[in-house]
Order: C-alpha cells, then sequence, then structure tokens
C-alpha cells in the first residue's frame, strides 16, 4: 500500500487556456498537513480548485489514492476531496440545513430525504467542530469564525480522505485562528484525514504544516516543497517575496518563525 | 417525525385543500350560477342539459387548463431563479414569450388561421418561443457551458427586440387584426381546443417532475457554482436540463393562453416566504400556488364585469403586484 495521498504531475493550470501555474509537480503523504504558500495572484487557489475538478487542468496528471482524477466521477471525487472556500454563500439555511448539504454525494439517485444516518454524522461533526449550539440558527447570522468553523463541518460531513482549505483564517482574531488550525491539526489523528490549506500567514504555515509548498509567482512555477525550516530562510522570502525578514525560531517548538522590520526612514 | 418535513406536509394539504377549494368555487361560479349541490347530479346524469356542457365544456377544461399553465409558470419562475440566484428572473425575462408573441402576430397579419383553423396561434406561438430558446441557448453557450450572464443579457435583448417588432406589426396591421393582437397578448384561459389543453398538462407535469428530481443540485447551487461542483453536481449539465424544462414549460404556457405575467415571478417568492428555500418543497409549492392563484384570478377576470371578460393576464399583474407590495412590506424576500 502507498503511502501518497496526492500526486501532481507536471500539471499546468489556468483560467480561460491563460497558464498560471507551469508544469507544477509534487506528493503529498497521507495524514500530512501541507500548506501552499506564494505571493497574492501566485496560483494557490486555482491550484486548490484544479485539485478539487473545479477547473479542469491545461495539461499534466494528478493521481488521487493511486488514481488518476480524469477518470473518477465528480460525484465519486466528492467523496473523496472536500473544500472549504474563503468566502461562503448560503441562501438562508440553518447552520444544520448548510453542514447537511455535505452528505449530498451520498445521496442515491431517487433519494429525496436524508437518512437517519445523514442527521447522525451531521450532529458528530457540528459536535466535533463545537458548533452544535448554532445548528438552528440562520446560517448568515453567526459570525465569520463561527462561518467557518460550519464550513469546515460541512467539509467533514462528507467524510473525506483530501481536505482543501483556502485561507480558512483570513479576517478572522488569532483566538479563531487558533483555533481553527489547531481543530485542522487535530483531523489527521482523529480521523486521518491528510490536508491541502492555503495560507498566507507564514507563521501560521509554519507552526502548523508537515511540509511547505511555496509557489514562484514570476516563474508560475513551484520554488520548493520542503519542511518549514528549510523552506522560510531569509533568502527564499526575498527572493520570493521581494522582502527582507527576521527570522527567528519558536522558543517552544523550534520552528521557524518571521519577524517583518519597519524600513527606517534616513 | 422529523419538524421540518411536518411543516412540509401542512404546506402541501392546505394547498391542496386551497387548490379544490378554488377548483369548485370557479366552476359552480359564472354568469350561469349552478348550485354546489346539483353538481355531482349534472355530471353523473344531465348529459344533455346546458349545464353539463357549461360544467364540462367551458369551465372544466378552463380550470385544468389554469392549473397547467399556473403550475407551469410557477414551476418556471423558481428553477430560472434558483439557476440564476437572481429575485428578478421570471420566465419572461428570457425572451420566450416575446418570441411567441411575433409568431402569433405574424400568423395573424398573414391571416395563417383563416387557412388552418385556430391551431396556427399556438403553433405560431411555439415556434416562436422554440427559436428564441434555440438562439438564447446558442449564444449564451461557451466552452461547453451555459453562461448565466448572457443568458440573461441575451433572452432581455430578445425580449425587446421582439417587442418592437410586435409593436411596429400593430402600427401597420388592420384594426381587426389589432383587436386579436392585442387580446392575444394580454392572456386569456379560454381555450376551444381540448388536444391542447391536455397537451399543457401533460407538459406541466413532465416538467414537474424533471424539476424534482433536480430540487438538489438547485439546493446545492444556491451554495454557488463552485461549491455545488466540490459536491459532486455537474453544474454544466444540470444548467442546461433546467433552461430546456424552463422553457418547456413557459414556450407551452405562452403559445396556449398568451402572456400571463406576474404568475412566474410573485408565486415563487410568495412560497418561498411560505416555506423557505429548500427547492425540494418550493418546486411542488410553487407548481400549487401557481395553479391556486390563476384559478383565483381568472375567476375574477371572467366574474367581476359579468357578462364582460377581462384578459387574465391584467388581472394577475393588479392582483399579484399588489398583494406582493403588500406582502413584501411585511416580510423580507429570501433567495
Amino acid at each position: 500500500m502507498t503511502n501518497t495521498m496526492l500526486k501532481i504531475c507536471n500539471l499546468c493550470t489556468g483560467y480561460h487556456n491563460r497558464k498560471s501555474l507551469d508544469h507544477i509537480s509534487f506528493s503529498v503523504k497521507k495524514r500530512e498537513l501541507v500548506s501552499i504558500m506564494g505571493p497574492n495572484g501566485s496560483g494557490k487557489t486555482t491550484l486548490l480548485k484544479t485539485i478539487a475538478g473545479a477547473i479542469n487542468p491545461l495539461s499534466g496528471n494528478m493521481i488521487l489514492q493511486g488514481q488518476d482524477t480524469k477518470i473518477i466521477p465528480l460525484k465519486e471525487r466528492s467523496k473523496k476531496i472536500a473544500v472549504v472556500m474563503q468566502f461562503q454563500q448560503a441562501a438562508y439555511m440553518t447552520v444544520e440545513e448548510y453542514v447537511m448539504m455535505g452528505r449530498l454525494p451520498f445521496f442515491k439517485q431517487f433519494q429525496f430525504f436524508e437518512t437517519q444516518e445523514d442527521r447522525k454524522i451531521t450532529h458528530k461533526y457540528l459536535e466535533l467542530t463545537d458548533t452544535y449550539h448554532l445548528k438552528d440558527l440562520p446560517f448568515n447570522q453567526i459570525s465569520g469564525g463561527e462561518k467557518q468553523l460550519v464550513s469546515i463541518a460541512r467539509a467533514l460531513v462528507q467524510e473525506p480522505q483530501l481536505l482543501l482549505l483556502d485561507e480558512p483564517t483570513s479576517h478572522l482574531d488569532i483566538g479563531h485562528q487558533k483555533k481553527i488550525l489547531d481543530l485542522i491539526d487535530s483531523l489527521k489523528e482523529t480521523l486521518g484525514i491528510t490536508v491541502l490549506i492555503v495560507l498566507h500567514d507564514l507563521n501560521l504555515a509554519s507552526e502548523y504544516s508537515d511540509s511547505l509548498v511555496l509557489i514562484d509567482q514570476k516563474n508560475q512555477t513551484l520554488f520548493s516543497h520542503d519542511i518549514p525550516e528549510n523552506v522560510i530562510t531569509q533568502e527564499t522570502i526575498r527572493q520570493i517575496y521581494q522582502t527582507d525578514v527576521l527570522i527567528v525560531k519558536n522558543p517552544v517548538t523550534a520552528r521557524p518563525g518571521i519577524f517583518l522590520t519597519r524600513q527606517k526612514k534616513t | 417525525m422529523d419538524r421540518k418535513i411536518k411543516k412540509w406536509l401542512i404546506v402541501l394539504i392546505l394547498l391542496v385543500i386551497s387548490l379544490v377549494f378554488v377548483s369548485v368555487l370557479a366552476l359552480v361560479t359564472g354568469s350561469s350560477k349552478i348550485p354546489l349541490k346539483d353538481i355531482f347530479d349534472i355530471l353523473l346524469n344531465g348529459e344533455e342539459t346546458a349545464s353539463y356542457y357549461i360544467l364540462t365544456g367551458l369551465r372544466l377544461p378552463r380550470i385544468i387548463l389554469a392549473i397547467g399553465v399556473g403550475g407551469s409558470l410557477g414551476v418556471a419562475g423558481a428553477l430560472l431563479q434558483g439557476m440564476f440566484r437572481n429575485p428578478l428572473v421570471e420566465p419572461y425575462t428570457l425572451g420566450i414569450s416575446g418570441g411567441a408573441s411575433l409568431g402569433v402576430c405574424l400568423t395573424i397579419i398573414f391571416g395563417l388561421h383563416a387557412k388552418i383553423g385556430v391551431i396556427a396561434y399556438p403553433v405560431s406561438g411555439f415556434i416562436g418561443a422554440g427559436l428564441v430558446i434555440i438562439v438564447v441557448y446558442t449564444l449564451s453557450l461557451r466552452g461547453g457551458a451555459l453562461k448565466p450572464d448572457s443568458m440573461l443579457l441575451t433572452g432581455v435583448m430578445i425580449s425587446f427586440v421582439s417587442s418592437s417588432l410586435v409593436m411596429l406589426l400593430m402600427a401597420i396591421s388592420k384594426s381587426d387584426d389589432l383587436h386579436n393582437i392585442v387580446f392575444w397578448i394580454m392572456g386569456s384561459l379560454d381555450e376551444p381546443d381540448l388536444t391542447l389543453i391536455k397537451l399543457v398538462s401533460a407538459g406541466s407535469m413532465l416538467g414537474l417532475l424533471i424539476s424534482l428530481f433536480h430540487c438538489h443540485s438547485l439546493n446545492a447551487l444556491a451554495l454557488g457554482e463552485e461549491q455545488a461542483t466540490f459536491l459532486g453536481i455537474d453544474t454544466a449539465r444540470t444548467k442546461k436540463i433546467l433552461f430546456i424544462t424552463a422553457s418547456m414549460l413557459t414556450g407551452l404556457s405562452v403559445s396556449v393562453s398568451g402572456i400571463i405575467m406576474f404568475v412566474g415571478l410573485i408565486v415563487p417568492h410568495f412560497m418561498r416566504m411560505v416555506v423557505g428555500s429548500d427547492y425540494r418543497i418550493l418546486i411542488i409549492s410553487s407548481f400549487l400556488g401557481g395553479a391556486v392563484f390563476l384559478i383565483l384570478c381568472d375567476l375574477f377576470a371572467r366574474t367581476i364585469i359579468n357578462p364582460l371578460e377581462l384578459p387574465v393576464g391584467v388581472i394577475t399583474g393588479i392582483i399579484g403586484g399588489i398583494v406582493f407590495i403588500y406582502v413584501l412590506g411585511k416580510k423580507q424576500v429570501r433567495l
């Protein structure tokens, strides 16, 4: 049995035949948390959407657990991969109804109502994400942090093997950032899920990830895929983000962290 | 039983009771009053009487047509509003009514109805509607998927072009023809051909069934097209099926009964306020609600200035518009 969850081989992708990523290759091991990083507009979200099946790749292959994603039907793919995007629209559903939508891929052809089993699974993940008490509230009326947790619950209800998240902590306070990333981190152990996550915050990425995928915007290609200690270096950051930073080791976890230094006026 | 399903059941039962009630009311009301207690007797034993003819030849077909057309427009409106995630879209937005009007206008101007009979109206209406559907579909297809914005804009433009052409034809037509055109455009449920009524009824049932099969996809589309894809919905295919279904429902209705405004806009909104946005209940309740609303409006149209019959399309606009503004003030519309 191979230990690889996802293998990306020579992938070229983009919108309307305009390439935004060129010949990207990397692998993600099972139960790994991998962060995708890169400057704005480098194609991180495009990569995530391509893996999820919302964008057709221009060329190259994606192998999910030894199977080419091209031959996996959309419905089957949504039982293996779940996605949490940065912004959610939910047209006047309650939180419970919204989370229950995650059971849709499991509905049989003429199934009209959700089963007791669907309801049980929904409640299980509402509890796991600590959002059960919100279940009867309209989705549009809960806070940004709660929306993110509820969206993760909806993705988990799909019982995926691979969870993709697009900047799940942006616009959130540090309390919610930690809560969400701790939860995602715990999923590797509790549910055996592999996580691929787009993160802008390099400190959070460094702290929580098993490895980092760094995209080079200029060449539209993969710059490096390695453990945080090897990716978060002064030279790399200067090269990719065109900025000078101070790298300091976290005294507790020994992971590299970044300090920005203000440019002094002369 | 789940609370939600219980609520849905109650709403469905109430709608069915309302449908039976307004149908019976429409059956007994008119210039010739037929008492409710006599109806069964007339239907079973009075085959030769005038009352029997009024019931089975005039009022009953009209009620059945109102159910077919009202239901079709209600469902088409719910489908299109869900598919475009736009509360202002209605079945006529896509130019289908414009195409049908133009077809019927040409038939009247060229006197085709005199040569091939009254069937010329629905046939030419359906051809006009069908041509518009093909044009909108073809122009909105990009890379194998229908582009909603392009569909809406193309539909609205076709509506403008065809209504201008209809006005041009009206300006140059004889007064007899003008009267025919105006009456057709304003919509009526007065249809003597039973085959057409059966066709509309069968079409509305088929459309309702297809829509119900896609209720989960419509619910997923409410989360956005991308999110629906992540839930395993083939959004490109779903949009095509929904567009064709809504067009078929609208095309059939408009070619048989003319332009009956507002049903497809107001009924789905009104039902959303009552049952919520879940398409599993919204589709069927829009069908029943559309049927009840149109039977009632038709009842008004043919009794309010008895014996004169008003065009039902005008009544739906007036009643629907006023009731909707009132309800809107009371409750927020949700999509």
